[in-house]
């Protein structure tokens, strides 16, 4: 069989495998979200043990130290959006494993079930205090936040959707880079999304792009980057490379406080650090100053 | 039996017929030599374009500069921090034509690879080649950007002068460039380095140059832990030309002489020129809308994936 008969062929049977996938998950039972967690949890930074529960009252940010944990993207949208504003957009894409690799469905289906998630990133409507807004959630818990071909035509999606109802994009960055099983495919969505920003700017709209940790790779040096207006969580981990290719390149340590908030605030790539408790009050607050009138 | 072990031993062969002169063995050789040629060079597995694509004697950038254009004048710096030696940039007539040429650029010794930092850009680098960009569309001059690196340099520099900013700014104004932008991948195309100079009209791709998102030895340490089966890795990863060509991703292959383009340079150089003033020549009527609009259009293709009927299924806020 030549090359492309049998391309179209394993495709066929691709189709046949994610359709079984698709009704093993469990998206007929999502109600509610809330993953189950331990009773208490340890601090990775000041190494001292939290109640689970305050924790999540307190935003998921340590009452010891301040470290902020990662959230899912779930809690951010509850964190950070009214009560009952959310639509989600763009539900039920599924990405098609270009490079044939094995394991890689299985995978994403494992995610898809263990996050109640489709992909990596979660767009739609809301409001924060009033304000009307489109919503862009990674969730570094699938795979590393990594952005494959669902990923970044979601990400593109997002700032089309904006354009449609005139509406300003925040989005929450949190990602390993581009999703290294999908090959060229991952490195395409850079050009994708980028053009997908360009395209928003020129109309003349507001984009909003908040960097939590980790943000680096193929985000960081596409739509991550290119906010109006960059906000960032403290001590969060940005960079291009990873910090482990960078020793192993120049073979030496690095500093402590090398890629995180602080560290790009002083050399000038982001526009304020904003502790988490400020971070509604903030965003409304610049969503109020651009505020337009239709 | 990799590719460079079939050179060298391809390399013996004809040193053998030199110092034979004309005698009658030497009819047999050559046919030999022939054979080989035809049947064992031609055999090439992905690792082995790997391994051509790095050659240390494949032409870097500036040959193809030199060829194409003579009058080639390279402009330097990027007006913020200082001037990059890994992107070479500048105008020159191809056929009569100016072009803002853009390449990165390896070398071919170790201290020209030292001062190149091996083809790998720091943020400057990229700046440079968005000035020059910018430059070019008010000039109203097509732009030729040639592709070699292993990537963007991962360094604490680099990282200060914010190296993922430069790209992701690179991507957003090529973009909106209303000049036609040509593309070619002539050895290694690394990851976001690459693609920081690769968003065109028209990508095209010498035969064994690859492209891929992180290199086989950096993708088999992820997966295997094990960086020396970058060989089965590169199988995997589908960078080689003809990969992406079936992908669409890039838009035609550049043929090489048997053996890698080092072999014969004149040719892969004449070839080179043809290809790309052959896209040219199909870029050049259209207006500045179509080829942003083409280039925008292509752009938001990429992907591979698929959306189901999930009318009585919300995501998990219903």
């Amino acid at each position: 069989m030549n090359k492309i008969g049998e391309t179209i062929n394993q495709r066929k049977k691709l189709k046949q495998n994610i359709k079984l996938i698709h009704e093993e998950s469990s998206y007929n039972k999502i109600q509610n979200f809330d993953v189950p967690k331990g009773l208490y949890e340890k601090c990775p930074q000041c190494e001292r043990t939290i109640n689970t529960k305050q924790n999540i009252e307190n935003d998921y940010v340590c009452k010891h130290c301040g470290y902020h944990f990662r959230m899912r993207a779930v809690d951010r949208l509850k964190y950070v959006l009214d009560e009952d504003t959310f639509i989600e957009k763009g539900i039920g894409y599924i990405t098609l494993n270009p490079l044939f690799q094995e394991g890689y469905e299985e995978k994403i289906a494992a995610y898809k079930k263990a996050t109640n998630l489709d992909e990596a990133y979660v767009y739609g409507f809301g409001q924060i205090y009033g304000e009307p807004c489109v919503i862009g959630v990674m969730d570094s818990y699938f795979l590393m936040g990594s952005m494959g071909s669902v990923v970044g035509e979601k990400v593109a999606q997002t700032f089309e959707y904006a354009i449609y109802k005139k509406l300003p994009v925040i989005i929450f960055t949190a990602s390993g880079g581009a999703r290294m099983q999908e090959g060229i495919f991952s490195l395409m969505q850079m050009a994708k999304t980028s053009a997908a920003v360009a395209k928003y700017a020129n109309l003349g709209y507001l984009y909003i792009s908040v960097l939590t940790h980790p943000t680096t790779g193929g985000v960081t040096a596409s739509f991550a980057s290119l906010g109006d207006i960059i906000l960032a969580e403290p001590n969060a981990l940005i960079g291009f490379a990873g910090p482990r290719v960078i020793e192993q390149t120049i073979k030496q340590k690095l500093p402590d406080d090398f890629q995180k908030s602080e560290f790009l605030l002083k050399k000038g790539f982001v526009d304020l650090i904003v502790h988490r408790k400020d971070l509604k009050k903030t965003l409304a607050k610049l969503l109020n100053f651009h505020r337009r009138i239709n | 039996m990799n590719i460079l072990d079939k050179e060298k031993k391809l390399i013996a062969l004809e040193k053998q017929i030199s110092e034979l002169g004309k005698s009658e063995s030497v009819k047999k050789l050559k046919e030999e030599v022939e054979f080989f040629k035809q049947n064992e060079m031609k055999k090439l597995n992905a690792w082995d374009r790997v391994l051509l694509a790095r050659h240390q004697k494949r032409p870097k950038a500036k040959d193809f500069i030199d060829y194409m254009a003579e009058d080639f004048t390279e402009l330097h710096g990027d007006r913020c921090f200082g001037d990059d030696a890994s992107i070479i940039g500048g105008i020159g007539t191809i056929n009569g034509i100016p072009f803002t040429i853009i390449g990165q650029q390896k070398g071919y010794t170790t201290e020209e690879n030292i001062e190149r930092n091996f083809g790998m850009p720091h943020p400057e680098g990229y700046r440079k080649a968005l000035r020059l960009m910018k430059q070019a569309e008010k000039f109203n001059r097509p732009i030729l950007t040639l592709i070699d690196t292993p990537g963007a340099y991962p360094g604490i520099g680099a990282e200060e002068r914010g190296q993922g900013q430069a790209i992701a700014l690179n991507l957003f104004e090529m973009s909106k460039l209303k000049v036609p932008v040509i593309a070619v991948v002539i050895g290694e195309g690394g990851s976001g380095g690459a693609l920081a100079l690769g968003f065109a009209n028209k990508v095209l791709m010498l035969e064994n140059a690859i492209y891929s998102i992180l290199s086989p030895e950096g993708y088999a340490s992820i997966i295997w832990k094990d960086a020396s089966k970058a060989p089965q890795a590169a199988e995997i990863m589908k960078l080689t030309s003809y990969d992406l060509e079936e992908f669409n991703i890039i838009d035609g292959i550049i043929k090489e002489p048997v053996g890698g383009a080092h072999l014969d340079k004149q040719m892969t150089y004449f070839e080179t020129k043809k290809r790309i003033m052959a896209e040219y020549d199909k870029l050049k009527n259209l207006s500045k809308t179509e080829i942003t609009y083409l280039r925008n259009a292509k752009a938001r293709s990429y992907g591979f994936l698929q959306r189901f009927n999930y009318d009585n299924i919300g995501g998990f806020t219903k």
